[in-house]
């Protein structure tokens, strides 16, 4: 059987690493839309703070010799811890001003922090190899499917579902919700607003080198890996609705499988496709697919 | 005695001042500046970038040209691997800043674009970083060379070699822009000249982070050999994935057209070992070889010197030589003059330049060595097979370079 002249076994098996791709812009995009909806921050660092994650991971394997699984939790603590660093430092600082100067904050300390590890690691990339517990692979009929790859859907399935649950379903999450809505209340309920906001900001930078560390034994771990995927998470994010919790989730894993179907119908345009969507999304619905008109 | 030295260096000098004016006569300001153009902060960084720069100021130092009274100055920019930016800089360099010669030049799409420029103002372009043989085809200039290799070399090496034991039909996964274009090209006429097929073929964009969706389609083709016409992070991602999903072990075989030592050792031997590829330089041939990279190295943060970074010392020393015996630094004059001189220095040996602009040296064939084979850090290949240089690139007559009909 064939659709569009292409067998459906290849279908399935594209639209199963739609699925996978989808996973990190997931992961990426639910880490912004936390920071933007909360913060009111775009956070441009935030590929620079996924390249960091997988730095991070690198380094305790060849300095200290920590594996895949501990770095799955160490390395988003210290990159988070970073973050929290400068949510306290600088951001902190911005939030009475204009959006765009929050944007060219972290815009510009993604820049620096690119440039302070290309001059250091250089820009081929660096080797890190697939956990031995989940080397190997499936076959599935249709495709191979490597354990790895398997994982990374699975994880961040279940990491993207319990974030939106703590804020969307939880006390603390109506706390965090409360705080944007009105900062001055809440804090008059006893409740330590800045506090929150710098932890909320470090939990969304952990994030970002989560999926850092779920990167690095897949793609190179690169000093430039984040800068280009972050145009496309913010592309992500404005579709899903700046600030929809759901509505990155659920763009995130969508956009994956169509850019996945791009590649085999049109790969010149796989790149693209996310930002043609992009635009006739915003003219059709300028506040995204879940977002609301504020 | 203090007297006889004064005397001594102040003849030096007057006899430097003498020969200054009549040897400078020709040269524009008295100074010779040559502008290394390259990719200084994306993904062709470490195959060129700073490295070409470092490999250019070697070149001079050694040519010894302070002593022999010349005046050479080398700048840098970044092209970012954009035509548009690549000649803005050119313009700029050429018309302001009286730059003489450009060289490196990775990117296809902007040494194509510089490649008109040069030739529009009678400057000098020495290519090493990029791989289209269209630079010493349809598009040559009397004001180009084109150094270290071309795409139908990569392709004339590594295709047939495959092709040869047993590899006869083939799936591409090619670089969308004019590098894997021609690469893509050169290595499917190979292919089928020697009696193999290709089954499919797929276009990339630049700096592809997933490749896993294209890897899929070529082991749906059943193709036995899966060929990159890519280079840099592009090939490097494409092999890491190719190992992740078992396509080696699936019995089908990977051919990295252009892979960089630089690429094996971001790779690491674990993942790159028995890789064929063709190079024309290698670090660790000869004692020339050795004694250039132990220079180098160091000086580019532990580094070793890829063919690129070989060929932009090789092309600088040879361009100073041809300046110092034509007198001259008018870019279409030193050009000619160059291809008239045989070229020998210590990393390519002895060699020339043809009528058409190509650079004639041996390619060898090589592989990438099992981790234990390997004796240390960069230790990486090992040669198969010598091309001689009058069979390692496209002969003239085919090229279709208006030049030379």
């Amino acid at each position: 059987m064939e659709i569009f002249g292409i067998p459906i076994q290849a279908l399935f098996g594209q639209l199963l690493i739609g699925l996978i791709n989808g996973s990190f812009y997931a992961l990426l995009s639910l880490g912004l839309a936390v920071i933007f909806g909360l913060l009111n921050i775009i956070n441009f660092t935030h590929g620079a703070q996924y390249m960091l994650g997988a730095f991070c991971s690198y380094l305790l394997l060849n300095k200290l010799g920590v594996g895949y699984w501990w770095s799955l939790l160490i390395a988003p603590i210290i990159v988070g811890a970073s973050g929290m660093l400068i949510e306290r430092l600088m951001l902190a600082r911005l939030y009475k001003l204009d959006h765009l100067y929050g944007l060219l904050l972290t815009f510009g300390l993604a820049l620096i922090i690119q440039g302070l590890f290309r001059n250091e690691f250089g820009s081929s990339g660096l080797p890190y190899r697939v956990p031995a517990e989940l080397t190997g692979g499936q076959n599935l009929g249709f495709m191979f499917l490597p354990n790895y790859r398997g994982w990374v859907v699975v994880t961040s399935l279940v990491v993207c579902l319990v974030t939106w649950y703590v804020i969307e379903r939880t006390k603390l999450g109506a706390y965090l919700r409360a705080a944007t809505e009105n900062p001055q209340l809440v804090q008059a309920f006893g409740i330590n607003v800045p506090r929150m906001i710098t932890l909320t900001y470090g939990f969304g930078v952990a994030l970002a080198a989560f999926a850092g560390v779920m990167a690095a034994p897949i793609y190179q771990v690169n000093p430039l890996m984040g800068a280009d995927l972050i145009i496309v998470v913010f592309a992500v994010v404005v579709i899903g609705g700046m600030g929809s919790i759901m509505g990155a989730i659920v763009t995130g894993f969508g956009l994956g499988i169509i850019e996945g179907l791009t590649k085999v119908f049109y790969p010149e345009a796989s790149n693209t496709v996310i930002f043609i969507i992009m635009a006739i999304v915003l003219l059709v619905k300028p506040a995204g697919l879940f977002g609301t008109q504020k | 005695m203090k007297i006889r030295q004064v005397l001594r260096s102040s003849i030096a000098a007057a006899a430097v001042a003498l020969a200054w004016p009549a040897a400078q006569a020709q040269i524009s300001d008295g100074v010779i500046k040559i502008g290394v153009l390259s990719d200084m902060s994306s993904l062709y960084t470490d195959i060129s970038g700073r490295g070409s720069e470092l490999a250019a100021r070697m070149a001079v130092e050694d040519f010894g040209a302070a002593r022999k009274g010349m005046k050479v100055e080398i700048v840098s920019a970044d092209h970012q691997n954009k035509p548009d930016v690549g000649s803005q800089i050119a313009n700029q360099w050429y018309d302001v800043d009286k730059v003489d010669a450009i060289v490196d030049l990775p990117t296809s799409s902007v040494a194509l674009a510089v490649n008109e420029i040069t030739r529009k103002k009678g400057k000098a372009l020495l290519v090493s970083g990029a791989a289209t043989s269209d630079l010493t085809g349809k598009a040559c200039s009397p004001n180009t060379i084109h150094w270290t290799y071309d795409t139908w070399m990569l392709a004339n090496g590594t295709g047939n070699a495959i092709v040869k034991t047993g590899g006869d039909s083939w799936f591409f996964l090619t670089a969308d822009y004019a590098f894997g274009h021609a690469l893509e090209r050169d290595t499917e006429a190979v292919v089928q000249k020697n009696g193999g097929k290709v089954l499919g073929k797929v276009r990339h964009p630049l700096n592809t982070q997933d490749f896993s969706s294209f890897l899929l389609q070529a082991q749906a083709s059943k193709a036995k050999i899966v060929g990159l016409a890519n280079a840099g992070g592009d090939t490097t991602n494409a092999i890491k994935q190719a190992a992740e999903f078992g396509i080696v072990r699936r019995g089908q075989n990977l051919a990295g057209l252009l892979v960089f030592i630089s690429d094996v050792h971001s790779l690491g031997l674990q993942t790159a070992q028995g890789l064929i590829f063709t190079e024309t330089f290698y670090w660790d041939m000869n004692d020339q070889t050795r004694a250039f990279a132990k220079r180098f190295a160091p000086a580019n943060r532990g580094i070793q010197p890829t063919m690129v970074h070989a060929g932009v010392y090789s092309a600088v020393l040879h361009y100073l030589k041809a300046i110092e015996s034509s007198k001259t630094d008018d870019g279409s004059k030193v050009i000619a003059e160059m291809k008239r001189l045989p070229t020998d220095d210590p990393l390519f040996g002895k060699g020339s330049i043809r009528a058409d602009g190509r650079k004639i040296h041996p390619a060898y064939l090589v592989e990438v060595k099992k981790p234990a084979e390997s004796k240390g850090p960069w230790d990486y290949h090992k040669i198969r097979a010598t091309i001689p240089a009058e069979e390692a690139f496209r002969p003239m007559d085919q090229g279709g370079c208006p030049m030379v009909k």
